[in-house]
């Protein structure tokens, strides 16, 4: 360990390797056995359960819980697989807090939901340690093309893999899983959990991957129409929004998604570099997970800006209570007006904004931030030119089951439009997708 | 403060609370234990002829079945009586019994159903200075395959017999202690009576296979490869207990004839429920074998409590104050009509109550837009299935329709007056009322 929390500027190594292990270890430490029994316990097996219709994949919760009390996980897992193939990562990432577990009874009751993520994640661990637990249907002779390799087009390909039909799933980068592999903060995913997931899924057989392939750039969509007999859309949002202030093009102003997709990837956290004093924009999940990992590998003092109040905040109280907890600093009403330093960032000047229901205002009072490293949080977009596909807000419109404009082309997960953008929202899209292509290329 | 103090057929204690014979009043170390932990009593692990101590098994004795968080709900063993040495055992008796004289200290016995072995080992317990005996007449396992325990309780004859030998023989106390593994309870109490026993005990554990292992086939407790019946007690068991205290205490051939409670008794509540049913006692086994001595505390303060709350100063003033409550079904008040009514503010809306009436033929609980769940009067038979599911105490209430009153499910008003099966016009040998 060379440097330290106080090294000024933008450096590696600030903490020992010791140190980073436990900073990045599992953020909620699996369920033994034991204890998933007590939590599994807790479930009242309600009627038409509320945790089922709020789960975007809608698994049968209540039913998946019974079977691990009964001493059956491996069920549990069936049950959980057969409505989302990615339930293990679901179980690690979904905000259960703004879904299934905001909704449990007992939450209602003792503001103490059942553990359903926790629970997903014991009965999931236990059947992905087994052989691939689906088979595929005989063979249609149909092919389709996945474009995507993340939640959306993973879940899409098992699907119609499983339904018989051949899938090339293609991808920009050199490897699947999307934002699982490169997005979600890495204390949620630990131990290389989201490769060996794509690997346990693609296990099923029939799909081949192929790598490097960029809809857009050396791919496109019209010959792949003309060579499959479907295809589906799974891009996500590839573009990040500027902030578009003074300043913004100086060095070590960053956008947040490249400094996780850095993390998620590096083999050696001790050299990854992070500056003593970070300052991210935004107010999401990104802005969450890259202030928090900031924070982690040890940057002094992170300060999470936002320009609207935190009821308005996209990140959940849960993930405002993490920042706070891991020692970041959330400031609501406040804007960068101009990032200030002499080829890379020093200084930050932000500006008080105020909302008395005439939009956004700056109430015209300023303070300065140190900040040597800058983080852009502000969304990502879709990042898709003339493809004659009809847009709706920004993103690939489609129907309810995944059409889109253009005949024999699905889309899902975040590229399309509707939903929220989540894990669990992808795979639910790609899954339905699936069965809506299976349905078209059985039926006509 | 309330007085915990009991006399049990003429044998003092501080408090009701004896440890049954088994295997935590196996020993000196033990009960001196127990005794300084708080409780009042206990009979002693039962003793058996002299000679060669019976064997135990080698693998597991117990197995048991757990509620949540592997709460133990039902214990079974397929222990036998005690494996030590009989004048081992006499001589603690009688050197715990002079330490503690303010303690109860009762000595079980099981020896072979021939008048000699009575009366050859009566007079070493009486040795001891012991209070009392209980005759076990219980064990289900083990002991009945040798015509011991359950082999003669099940047999009223036996049991008078004995009883009768063991009244002659010594001044000490007779309890008797009974099986459940008979039909009707009342038969073996009324020969005990006959015999002259001073009191019986209930009830010893129930015959059972507690379960199988599925990889083994085989019963558990298994033992290479095998397993036999044991004898079942723990919480499980209360329910079928207090049945047969009640019914004891309300037989008109035994009037009087003092009870000792045992059977699943964990909390204060569990002995002030026996003790209402007409039990003088109770003793306790598995509640002391899964939390250790200590539950004493919680047993003795909490019935104190609870009888300073009832303004009741003498255990002795509540025994058998259920008991004229307990009556036959058929002299139940058919007039007495209510409702299930689900309080809307406390309701967290899990359903349980409708998938319950729903499928269990009632049909008569409506689920509306926002999950409210709501009774249908007109449907209602007042169950209380749906308090029982309900997972929110005092959630679901049963209301009492008013006299008068008519009830929506049958049209008819709410008759005010008593009325039972006996009369009813349903009832094809119904005694004609009065005119
Ligand atoms: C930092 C961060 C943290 C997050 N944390 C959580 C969380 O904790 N919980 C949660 O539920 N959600 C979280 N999300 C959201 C979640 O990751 C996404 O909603 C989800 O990954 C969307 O899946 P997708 O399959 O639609 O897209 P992606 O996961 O983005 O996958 C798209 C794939 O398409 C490939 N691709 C992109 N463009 C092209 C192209 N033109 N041609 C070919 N391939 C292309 C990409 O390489 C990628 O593999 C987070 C998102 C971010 C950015
Ligand atoms: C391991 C074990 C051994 C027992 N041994 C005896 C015994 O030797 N003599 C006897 O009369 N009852 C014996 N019993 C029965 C208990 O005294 C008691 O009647 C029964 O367990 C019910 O009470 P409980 O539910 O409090 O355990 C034994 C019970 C257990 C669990
Ligand atoms: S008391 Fe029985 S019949 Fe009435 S609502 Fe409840 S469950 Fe249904």
């Amino acid at each position: 360990m060379v440097n330290s929390v106080l090294t000024p500027g933008v450096t590696s190594s600030r903490l020992s390797k010791d140190e980073l292990a436990g900073n990045f270890s599992d953020l909620h430490p699996p369920l033994d056995g034991h204890e998933a029994l007590v939590a599994a316990d807790r479930c009242y097996f309600c009627y038409d359960a509320p945790c089922v219709t709020a789960c975007p994949t809608s698994i049968d919760i209540p039913l998946f819980i019974r079977q691990i009390s009964t001493g059956m996980p491996e069920s549990a897992a069936k049950t959980i697989f057969d409505q989302n193939i990615l339930g293990g990562m679901c179980a690690r990432v979904c905000p259960t807090e703004t879904l299934c577990e905001q909704v449990c009874v007992r939450e209602t009751a003792e503001g103490k939901p059942v553990e359903i993520g926790l629970l997903q994640r014991f009965a999931t661990d236990r059947l992905m340690s087994e052989p691939h637990p689906y088979k595929r249907a005989a063979e249609t002779g149909k092919q389709v093309a996945v474009v995507g390799a993340g939640p959306a087009g993973l879940a899409c390909a098992h699907r119609l893999a499983m339904n018989g039909h051949g899938v090339t799933l293609y991808d920009a980068r050199n490897k699947a899983g999307g934002l699982n592999e490169f997005g979600i903060a890495a204390y949620k995913t630990v131990d290389g959990f989201a490769q060996d997931e794509v690997d346990w899924l693609l296990s099923i057989g029939g799909i081949s991957q192929v790598f490097g392939k960029r809809l857009g750039e050396n791919l496109d969509l019209d010959q792949l129409r003309k060579d499959f007999d479907a295809v589906f859309l799974a891009i996500g949002l590839g573009g990040v929004n500027a902030l578009g202030t003074e300043g913004e093009e100086k060095d070590n102003v960053d956008d947040a998604v490249n400094f996780i997709s850095e993390l998620r990837q590096s083999e050696d956290l001790s050299k990854l570099s992070v500056g003593r004093n970070v300052v991210v924009v935004g107010g999401g999940m990104t802005a969450v997970d890259a202030a928090v990992q900031s924070k982690l590998l040890g940057a002094q003092h992170v300060t999470l800006a936002y320009r609207r109040g935190q009821e308005q905040m996209n990140a959940s109280g849960f993930e405002q209570d993490l920042a706070t907890s891991s020692g970041v600093t959330i400031l609501t009403n406040v804007q960068p007006l101009k990032v200030i330093g002499n080829g890379a960032a020093q200084e930050v000047e932000l500006g008080y904004t105020k909302d008395d229901g005439n939009g956004l205002e700056l109430t015209g009072e300023t303070f300065r931030l140190p900040a040597d490293q800058v983080f852009k949080a502000i969304g990502q977009r879709l990042d898709l030119d003339d493809s004659g596909l009809e847009l709706a807000g920004g993103k690939i419109s489609v129907d309810e089951s995944g059409k889109t404009s253009l005949n024999g082309v699905w889309a899902g997960g975040d590229c399309a439009s509707g939903g929220d953008d989540l894990t669990v929202t992808a795979v639910a899209e790609g899954r339905d997708a699936a069965e809506d292509i299976h349905d078209k290329l059985m039926n006509s | 403060m309330a007085n915990l103090a009991s006399n049990f057929v003429g044998i003092k204690s501080p408090n009701p609370f004896w440890l049954a014979s088994a295997p935590p009043t196996d020993k000196a170390y033990n009960v001196e234990r127990a005794f300084e932990a708080g409780w009042g009593g206990v009979v002693w692990k039962t003793l058996g002829e002299e000679g060669p101590p019976i064997v135990n098994v080698n693998g597991p004795r117990y197995g048991a079945i757990w509620g949540a968080d592997r709460r133990l709900l039902g214990l079974n063993n397929i222990e036998l009586i005690t494996d030590r040495d009989l004048y081992v055992n006499l001589r603690e008796i009688k050197e715990v019994k002079k330490k503690w004289p303010d303690r109860a200290v009762v000595v079980s016995i099981m020896v072979p159903c021939e008048e000699g072995a009575w009366k050859k080992i009566l007079p070493l317990v009486e040795e001891t200075g012991a209070d009392g005996i209980e005759l076990n007449f219980g064990c289900p396992h083990g002991m009945s395959e040798r015509g011991m325990g359950a082999a003669v309780g099940q047999v009223p004859e036996y049991i008078e017999m004995v009883t009768r030998w063991c009244k002659a023989t010594t001044r000490m106390p007779v309890i008797v202690k009974l099986t459940p593994n008979i039909t009707d309870i009342r038969y073996p109490a009324r020969a005990a009576h006959t015999g002259g026993a001073d009191a019986v005990s209930l009830i010893n554990t129930v015959s059972s296979i507690i379960s199988v292992d599925l990889d083994d086939f085989a019963p558990q407790p298994t033992i290479d490869g095998k397993g036999s019946h044991g004898g079942y007690c723990g919480p499980a068991v209360k329910p079928i207990a207090l049945n047969m205290v009640a019914d004891i205490a309300k037989d008109p051939e035994t009037p009087g004839l003092p009870i000792s409670g045992i059977g699943g008794v964990t909390t204060w509540r569990d002995a002030a429920e026996f003790i209402s049913l007409g039990a003088g006692n109770v003793q306790v086994c598995t509640a002391a074998m899964t939390y250790g001595f200590k539950i004493i505390d919680e047993m003795t303060s909490g019935l104190s409590t609870w009888m300073d709350q009832k303004g009741i100063e003498n255990v002795a003033d509540f025994i058998g104050r259920a008991v004229p409550n307990v009556t036959d079904w058929q002299y139940l008040n058919l007039n007495y009509v209510t409702k299930a009514k689900i309080n809307q503010d406390s309701c967290i809306q899990c359903g349980r109550c409708y998938a319950a009436c729903e499928d269990t033929s009632h049909q008569a609980i409506a689920m509306k837009d926002g999950r409210v769940f709501e009774v249908i009067d007109e449907e209602c038979v007042a169950c209380n299935l749906c308090v029982n599911v309900c997972p929110v105490d005092n959630c679901i209430t049963m209301e009492r329709l008013a006299p008068g009153t008519v009830d929506p499910r049958t049209g008819q008003k709410v008759d005010a007056d008593y009325g039972n099966w006996t009369s009813h016009p349903n009832n094809p040998s119904a005694k004609a009322a009065a005119e």
